[in-house]
């Protein structure tokens, strides 16, 4: 149920997304999910691709700070209620979100969601009959 | 502990100023007679080579600048005729011409002599591999090092500087166990060899003699630990001779200068008067045995401080404190003096990064801004930017509360601030263009 996404430190520098696209790429991994979070300096690439380890790999062979985070991922309708639903059921017990990204496949979502308890989150959403996505098919959209 | 030439290292301090008078004596004929760039000088300040009998009356004397050299660029200082010189060295000139320096025949052996202490300071023999990365050419770093090593007959790696690949593969092959270089590009081997996942037990090295620029005690701890050798500080200028002016014992407290050839002073770099024992000041040397360049009274504009107690190894000699930056590095921000050097040593406190960093110096509507870039260290790095605002921050208010001056700290990714494989470039002064 936990899902390894991969992080990367970019600088506000114009090229530099190009250049994580081109080098996954190249490598043949598919990104199911991009989500950039940025300050006025910097900013941290997060992405859900076909093969986290090997995708690591590349990105640190060429010098990039990078990071696999474990995150949650939900398929959920595609319509707001159903997120509110999810965030209100972390927030009930008090999980905090450190931040959520969503992208829609046909009808449903795929919500990603990073929280300060992962095992506490999976268990309330598993409780709640949210339809948590295995890895090995998330990496797959 | 070994001691090259005890005579001279070990010599009681009144017998070695009465060593040092006469050569002072000599010195001050040779050049009063020889080069009338110190003869007009002393004329002017009413002395002639009677004027100066001892080490006492040194102060007499005026100084002598880098600007002295330049101005008399490339020969005019010398105090031999051309057909005595057996060698020239030139140090790099950031701004302006080079600095010239000329060697005789006896100058030489002098530099391998106190070259062979500085070496036997660090605790090398006639048994160790010397892997010298010191640039070969005019700079003296490499040729230094390798009359030293041959001169204690070690066996001598001339590899000069640069090509790190092949660096890591002689270093490897040969079996070096002294490895001399700027204590900069000890650091980028350390990371090099890291990378190339050589394995640590593949490397005999055992002890480095690192100088040619300003290094802090947190960096040698850095290197001491990565490379697992002992670093040793190593002091020279081409002006004076080259490297062996001063080096740490393996006591590592302080840089033994040879005195019996170059004779140190400390003076306050702003009224110019001698400073008493002990008082951080600019390092003055007047060289006293040196025949194809003798300097007198010249600033090195390197600061430190003196010690003349004896040292636990024996030896007699003066001992300068290691060199934390030269003057002429220091900048001045918004009229608050700062050495790139206490920029590191905030950086090396903290293990949530490495010291790679360039500090950006610029003036906005009137106002010097001062701006640091500091790499994301690979293994700190998590996904989350609070944590990375946070460390931002922490340098932020560390760097501000040293150096009291307002910093903006920015982070970048690895491996981009460019490595050196020579002097490291800490700072770039928009405001000079
Ligand atoms: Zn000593």
């Amino acid at each position: 149920m936990i899902i390894h996404q991969l992080s990367v430190f970019l600088e506000n520098k114009s090229g530099r997304l190009t250049e994580v696209l081109n080098a996954l790429g190249s490598e043949n991994i598919r990104i199911t999910a991009l989500s950039v979070a940025d300050t006025s300096e910097f900013g941290i690439l997060r992405m859900i691709v076909s093969d986290p380890q090997k995708a690591r790999d590349i990105l640190k062979n060429r010098q990039f700070a990078v990071n696999l985070t474990d995150v949650i991922s939900i398929m959920a309708p595609s319509e707001a209620k159903y997120y509110a639903m999810v965030l209100k059921i972390l927030s009930d017990l008090e999980i905090s979100i450190e931040y959520t990204y969503a992208f829609s496949v046909g009808e449903k979502s795929v919500i990603i969601l990073r929280s300060s308890n992962t095992d506490e989150a999976i268990k309330a959403l598993k409780a709640h009959e949210m339809e948590l996505i295995k890895a090995s098919d998330l990496y797959k959209i | 502990m070994e001691i090259w030439n005890r005579h001279f290292e070990c010599m009681e301090r009144d017998e070695l100023k009465k060593v040092q008078s006469e050569r002072l004596r000599e010195t001050i004929e040779r050049v009063y007679y020889n080069v009338p760039f110190y003869r007009n000088k002393m004329q002017a300040a009413g002395l002639g080579p009677e004027s100066i009998r001892t080490t006492d009356d040194l102060h007499k004397l005026p100084f002598t600048t880098k600007q002295d050299l330049r101005d008399n660029y490339p020969f005019g200082l010398f105090a031999v005729p051309m057909s005595e010189i057996v060698r020239v060295h030139a140090s790099s000139g950031t701004t302006g011409k080079p600095t010239v320096v000329g060697y005789t025949r006896r100058d030489i052996s002098t530099w391998s002599e106190v070259m062979a202490r500085t070496l036997t300071c660090a605790g090398a023999d006639r048994n160790d591999f010397i892997h010298i990365a010191y640039g070969y050419g005019l700079f003296t770093g490499g040729l230094g090092l390798h009359y030293g090593g041959e001169k204690i007959g070690a066996s001598v790696i001339p590899v000069s500087g640069g090509n790190t690949i092949r660096q890591l593969q002689l270093l490897v092959d040969f079996g070096g166990t002294v490895l001399a270089c700027t204590p900069s590009y000890a650091l980028f081997l350390s990371e090099a060899i890291e990378e190339a996942k050589i394995n640590r037990d593949d490397l005999k090295l055992r002890v480095g003699v690192f100088g040619a620029e300003p290094w802090t005690e947190n960096m040698r701890r850095e290197i001491e630990e990565k490379l697992r050798i002992k670093a040793i500080d190593i002091y020279g200028l081409s002006e004076v001779i080259g490297p062996g002016v001063a080096s740490e014992c393996l006591i590592q407290d302080g840089l033994h200068i040879s005195e019996d050839h170059f004779y140190p002073e400390i003076i306050d770099p702003n009224t110019l008067e001698v400073l008493p024992e002990g008082k951080t000041g600019e390092l003055v040397f007047t060289t006293i045995t040196k025949e194809g360049l003798p300097l007198i009274r010249y600033r090195t504009r390197d600061l430190t401080r003196l010690r003349y107690e004896r040292c636990r190894c024996g030896r007699t000699t003066v001992r300068m404190e290691k060199c934390l930056g030269r003057s002429d590095d220091m900048l001045i921000i918004r009229g608050v003096n700062l050495f790139p050097s206490q920029v590191e040593s905030v950086l090396l406190e903290m293990s949530e990064i490495k010291p790679h960093y360039l500090l950006v110096v610029d003036r906005v509507n009137n106002l010097d801004t001062l701006e640091l870039q500091v790499e994301v260290d690979e293994a700190f790095f998590q996904d989350k930017i609070s944590q990375l605002q946070t460390l931002r921050q922490k340098i932020q208010t560390n760097l501000e509360s040293t150096l009291g001056l307002g910093i903006k700290v920015n982070l970048v990714e690895p491996k981009t601030i460019e490595r050196s494989e020579g002097k490291a470039k800490r700072v770039i002064d928009k405001r000079k263009l």
